[in-house]
């Protein structure tokens, strides 16, 4: 159990050095640092000299070692469009996209998980089909237009929520919450339903499949045979096997719920990082788009891991297995 | 009154092309303490009864007509509410593969208990305690430890008695077991059939038991039940099915098995399936192509001897290569087959006689030790072309008709494709012709040629894969476990073919087998091999009149003793 | 040499006669026919293709050519409301072309990224799936860890970053020339996990099968093999994939033209125009945005619908 966590964190660390080279060789070679960060009327030995300050001029290695070293720190230098450090905007901006984020999670989970249980074990009813139909119209409507929807039907028609930004927020240290204000959770409603609704037909038609799957194999025949009733079989039996994938990819589903809000915050002018990244895109900003890579990546890490490590708690096989006498 | 009977039963399964009956019209009984065989091939719908009885056929299928009655009271017609109190409760199933009938995320405690409580409303003390009582019963080592272990804690046979145990739960009066035994390796089987024996009697439950392996009907059953595509075709004491069968299937299902004590040179009687038309009168193999252009060098002694073969997987990778783990599939085998010779390799599943096959025709590169092949030493080879060259004199017939033949070819080109890859022909109606006639020969017909594997049964696609070994002109032939996916009648007409193109080809042929009976009716001489290495080789005959290693000697009283009748016509 | 050839010879069809009897007989195509929520879908996604193909043909005009365009046309309503102009049956835009004409070539060049990109990754993962499952050891391990670090991001931000990296290094007019093909390159790129994750575990089942060894004790090479007889036995869920996959695609593309980081307004695709219309959507001028996006969702949901469909059909034991 310990070598496999040991194991994971191992590839844990791997995954982020080769996102930290790929931001790094983004840094380097897209575009000359000292470009973006001098004016036209610099001379020459200006520049050489900040070369110098900078390190650009230390080997490839050295260079890297340092870019790394600064990246667990938080530290990736200044923001060329906004002349601040991208530290303090990733602080501004993070807990506007973590709030939206796992709001929406929460949202798609608590919706999802249940039709996609029902769905398995009510295979032939009419809710069944409208969950079906309706998930395909989910899966085929793009976030964007979903947003544009909302705005145009609650925003622009009956004008009863706001359609940008973040309302009131309150301070507490650093974190900014919106969760706190009545125009702070008014304003999170569109958007998070907006977001949620995309990964709610994911988690559902996971959760139906994997359920069905398991509802084939022969251990619930064997329990059927054995007079065990429907809600012993769908939700002791099938639903604690069902789990088991799941968590998997639900977990990777709220890493992508982060990178996923850039669209939503997009439509909805909604300060988080994602904006900050459509922004810098625009601008050719690499040290935001580089923090920003460097986050997510991190993020998608750590729910791995923990993904795993749950994986190994739900699941006697692997948690036998790996710690046998 | 019997403790079960069934009256008039036609289970059907509607579908795109038409009804299938897959049951018709079957009257059978059973009697407390009685042990009833259902026997037939695949497609007689022996597993469909027990299904029916217990009210859990697979959709789409239904009982179409007919009576279940359990102690005079009927149950075919019960809604799904009082079923439940009739599964489990008084009638208990057992599956075939008892590594996927437990719930793997729960322990066989709380499976046992669950179904003991739902049935007798236990309080959670004397649930266990019975639950312990019943591992014991089934013969379990330890309970009270076990009981609180993961179903992949178990080995196979460990788990059909966990599995047992949950269908004994309730004391039921009848227990149906589809197979109960086909998963399991033979000295395990005989344990299991043993123990089933065994609570029957005491407990004097009557029980249904679902097989196609006429030794396990001869061991087991008190009466046995023939089912022939969907009908039953003949009902009798178990000793009077065996010795002096009635019905013409009965008699030719029961030739078909292979003989244990001697040896005979065909299967009679063994044309009832209609699978396959016999062709052999009609060409002349030994002066057809087939038998002509043999441009093999002479070989002096053994056409082909193995020496010391080795093969290691590394069954996990690791960085460090003492940290690796692996698996000594075979370990130092020797051994050499004679020109002309059927040279046989027995053993139990694992032993690793199907990676020596592997090694012989190239498809695995041994560890270490010499494949010689007429002459040469097939392991030293690097050269492609000169490799090819003995590629093609060594062929291969496989175990699993259902994936040895590429769904995605039609027969012809599975057929040509090594006779054109050898250029054994350069004109393309030629090579048509050759397939045509290698079709003949293995007696499928010329018209099979244009259509794909899956329209044919799996003895059909065994020939498909017996032309296509005999397309480059081999003169020696490995089969692996060439019959064991196949119902025994069609296993008979397998080895008769194979028999005859042995003799009228003159084939040298290295044939493996897990099954005794086949081995003796099939081969000249014998190895016999466990984990990995050879214990012993010996004339056929001398192998099982005085076996001379322990284990050979424990596989031998292990082989189900099912002899037949006495050898009519 | 005694052939026979007297062999009787089974009724000889034609290729295409054979090929369209074996289509009659699959359960497949039994499927299709009596599912009508797939002939539906399969009716309007044909539909919608075939009018993108020829909307040179078929628009009312050619936005593009400014000789036909007059501001004065600009911000019309649909034909059927008030202010409506008869000759703009879905109204005009801001530049007064007409929202029609706009839809019919929009779509065509959504379908032509759509298409491009999966096309494009349907041969690198079928590809790199191929070689992943067959070669296995270090190859495969390579292959799937990076195809593991990818797929931990959704596939918009790797499309986003490939399109920002290429922005950077080049200059925006060249970009702007080449935007349909980074476009393309960019979706097609951050789609081939999926085949060759699901190639290289089809692969792997059938590399085991007895009918892969057979060719092996034949003689024949692993390419051979591989391409003759591994990869028509691993196609079936790849035109699944493939199907969604065009769907995906096409969201996509319109996402990254929404976000303002795909086809420039020069060659506007769906996305393009949404994003151009939102603009206007407080004004009240909602059709320039809801036309192409309801196009957009009816598309991307005849795909969706077709692929759910095949997914289904190919895989009997689902149902």
């Amino acid at each position: 159990m310990l070598g496999f966590i040991f194991k994971r964190l191992l590839q844990s660390i791997l995954v982020m050095l080769a996102v930290a080279f790929i931001t790094f060789g983004l840094f380097r070679f897209v575009g000359d640092p000292v470009n973006n960060m001098v004016g036209q009327d610099t001379t020459l030995e200006e520049r050489e000299e900040l070369r110098e300050q900078l390190g650009l001029n230390d080997p490839f290695v050295v260079q890297f070692a340092r870019f790394t070293a600064n990246a667990m720190r938080g530290e990736f230098g200044q923001s060329y469009s906004l002349r601040i450090p991208v530290s303090e905007l990733l602080r501004e901006r993070l807990p506007a996209t973590l709030e939206l984020s796992i709001i929406s999670a929460i949202l798609a989970l608590v919706l999802g998980m249940p039709m996609g249980i029902y769905a398995a074990i009510r295979r032939d009813s009419w809710l069944t089909k409208l969950f079906l139909t309706s998930s395909l119209v989910g899966v085929s409507l793009p976030t964007f237009l979903i947003g544009i929807l909302l705005i145009l039907i609650f925003g622009v028609m009956l004008r009863w929520l706001p359609t940008f930004g973040r309302g009131e927020v309150v301070y507490l240290g650093w974190w900014s919450t919106g969760l706190l204000t009545v125009s702070g959770l008014k304003a999170l409603i569109l958007p998070s339903i907006t977001l949620a609704i995309f990964q709610m037909t994911l988690i559902m038609r996971l959760v139906r499949a994997e359920m069905l799957e398991v509802l084939r194999t022969d251990f619930i025949k064997f329990g059927r045979a054995r007079g065990l009733g429907n809600r012993a079989l769908h939700f002791r039996h099938a639903l604690k096997n069902t789990l088991i994938p799941v968590i998997t990819i639900t977990g990777l589903q709220l890493g992508s719920i982060i990178a996923f809000s850039l669209i939503t915050e997009s439509v909805f002018q909604w300060p988080g990082m994602g904006l900050m990244f459509i922004q810098a895109i625009g601008n050719a900003d690499i040290p935001v788009m580089a923090a920003y890579l460097v986050l997510i990546a991190f993020i998608f890490v750590a729910i791995n891991l923990i993904v795993d490590i749950l994986y190994v708690r739900v699941d006697p096989r692997l948690r036998v297995s790996g710690g046998k006498k | 009154m019997s403790l079960l009977e069934i009256k008039d039963l036609t289970v059907e399964f509607p579908s795109r092309r038409g009804i299938f009956v897959a049951v018709e019209q079957v009257d059978l009984t059973i009697n407390p303490g009685e042990i009833l065989g259902v026997v037939g091939e695949s497609g007689a719908g022996k597993s469909t009864v027990g299904n029916a009885v217990i009210s859990l056929l697979q959709s789409p299928g239904r009982v179409a007509n007919g009576t279940i009655h359990l102690k005079g009271e009927r149950i075919d017609d019960l809604d799904e509410e009082l079923m439940k109190a009739v599964r489990g409760k008084r009638i208990g199933m057992i599956f075939q593969d008892p590594l996927t009938s437990l719930n793997p995320l729960e322990t066989v405690g709380a499976q046992l208990i669950e179904t003991i409580q739902l049935h007798l409303k236990f309080n959670d003390k004397d649930a266990r305690a019975r639950a312990i009582d019943l591992l014991t019963q089934v013969g379990i080592p330890d309970p009270d430890t076990r009981i609180d272990h993961y179903p992949h804690q178990f080995s196979g046979g460990m788990r059909q008695r966990v599995v047992i145990a949950l269908a004994l739960c309730s004391d039921p009066e009848v227990v149906i077991a589809d197979e109960p035994t086909t998963a399991l390796d033979v000295s395990v089987q005989a344990q299991i059939l043993e123990l089933l024996k065994k609570l029957c009697e005491e407990r004097n439950v009557g029980m249904m038991l679902v097989t196609h392996d006429m030794g396990v009907i001869a061991e087991t059953t008190d009466r046995v039940a023939v089912m022939y595509r969907g009908k039953l075709v003949e009902l009798g004491s178990t000793e009077q099915v065996l010795k002096n069968p009635q019905h013409d299937y009965t008699k030719s299902l029961i030739s078909a098995v292979p003989r244990p004590d001697k040896r005979i040179h065909r299967f009679p009687l063994v044309t009832y399936i209609e699978d396959a038309h016999d062709s052999k009168d009609d060409l002349d193999i030994a002066s057809h192509w087939l038998g002509k252009t043999r441009d093999y060098e002479k070989v002096e002694g053994p056409l082909l001897s193995v020496d010391n073969l080795h093969m290691r997987f590394i069954t996990k990778h690791a960085f460090f290569k003492r940290n690796e783990q692996y698996l000594d599939a075979v370990k130092d085998v020797s051994f050499d087959i004679q020109q002309g010779e059927v040279f046989g390799l027995v053993g139990e599943s694992g032993s690793g006689k199907s990676t020596v096959a592997r090694m012989i025709t190239g498809i695995y590169h041994p560890t270490g030790g010499a494949v010689n092949f007429a002459g040469a030493n097939l392991t030293q080879i690097s050269n492609q072309k000169e490799l090819n060259h003995y590629r093609r004199q060594m062929q291969m017939v496989f175990q699993d008709p259902f994936s040895s033949l590429n769904g995605r070819m039609r027969v012809e080109d599975i057929v040509a494709e090594p006779i054109h890859f050898h250029k054994q022909t350069s004109s393309n109606s030629e090579a048509r012709a050759i397939v045509h006639d290698l079709l003949e020969i293995v007696g499928l017909g010329a018209q099979a040629a244009r259509k794909f594997p899956h329209e044919f049964s799996g003895g059909q696609r065994q020939r498909i894969s017996i032309a296509r070994a005999l397309a480059t002109r081999p003169r020696f032939l490995v089969c692996d476990e060439p019959t064991s996916a196949l119902d025994v009648s069609i296993q008979a007409q397998i080895l008769n073919l194979l028999k005859d193109l042995q003799e009228e080809l003159g084939l040298t042929m290295l044939f493996i087998s897990h099954d005794l009976p086949v081995i003796r009716q099939m081969c000249d001489r014998v190895g016999v091999m466990r984990h990995g290495q050879l214990l012993e080789v010996a004339q056929t005959e001398t192998l099982f009149e005085t076996p001379q290693h322990d284990y050979s000697k424990h596989l031998l009283e292990l082989m189900p003793k099912f002899e037949g009748p006495a050898l009519a016509s | 040499m005694t052939i026979n050839q007297s062999a009787e010879q089974p009724a000889e069809r034609g290729p295409v006669a054979d090929f369209i009897h074996r289509l009659r007989d699959h359960d497949v195509w039994y499927s299709f026919w009596h599912t009508p929520m797939a002939i539906f879908a399969a009716f309007i996604a044909l539909v919608m293709v075939l009018s993108a193909i020829f909307a040179p043909f078929l628009a009312p005009q050619n936005p593009f050519d400014l000789a036909v365009i007059d501001l004065l046309d600009s911000n019309l309503p649909p034909s059927w409301m008030e202010e409506g102009d008869p000759r703009f049956l879905l109204g005009t835009d801001d530049q007064g072309r007409d929202i029609l004409s706009t839809v019919l070539y929009g779509s065509r060049i959504s379908l032509l990224v759509g298409f491009a990109a999966v096309v494009l990754s349907l041969i690198a993962g079928v590809g790199l799936g191929l070689i992943s499952g067959y070669v296995g050891g270090r190859t495969d391990a390579i292959i799937m860890r990076i195809a593991d670090i990818q797929l931990s991001f959704p596939s918009i931000l790797i499309a986003l970053l490939i399109d920002g990296i290429v922005r950077t290094i080049m200059s925006k007019e060249s970009h702007e020339s080449l935007a349909l093909y980074v476009i393309i390159f960019a979706i097609a790129i951050s789609g081939w996990v999926q085949y060759a994750r699901t190639v290289r575990s089809s692969v792997m089942t059938e590399k085991v099968k007895e009918y892969v060894q057979a060719g092996q004790v034949i003689g024949l090479g692993s390419f051979t093999i591989m391409i003759r007889h591994i990869l028509p036995n691993v196609l079936g869920p790849v035109f699944v994939i493939g199907t969604i996959h065009l769907a995906l695609a096409i969201i996509i593309e319109a996402t990254l033209s929404f976000l303002g980081v795909g086809l420039p307004p020069t060659t506007p695709s769906l996305g393009t125009l949404i994003r151009v219309g939102n603009e206007y959507l407080f004004s009240g001028e909602w059709w320039i945005t809801i036309f192409p996006g309801l196009t957009l969702v009816v598309l991307a949901l005849a795909v969706n619908l077709f692929g759910d469909w095949l997914r289904d059909a190919m895989n009997p034991k689902l149902q």
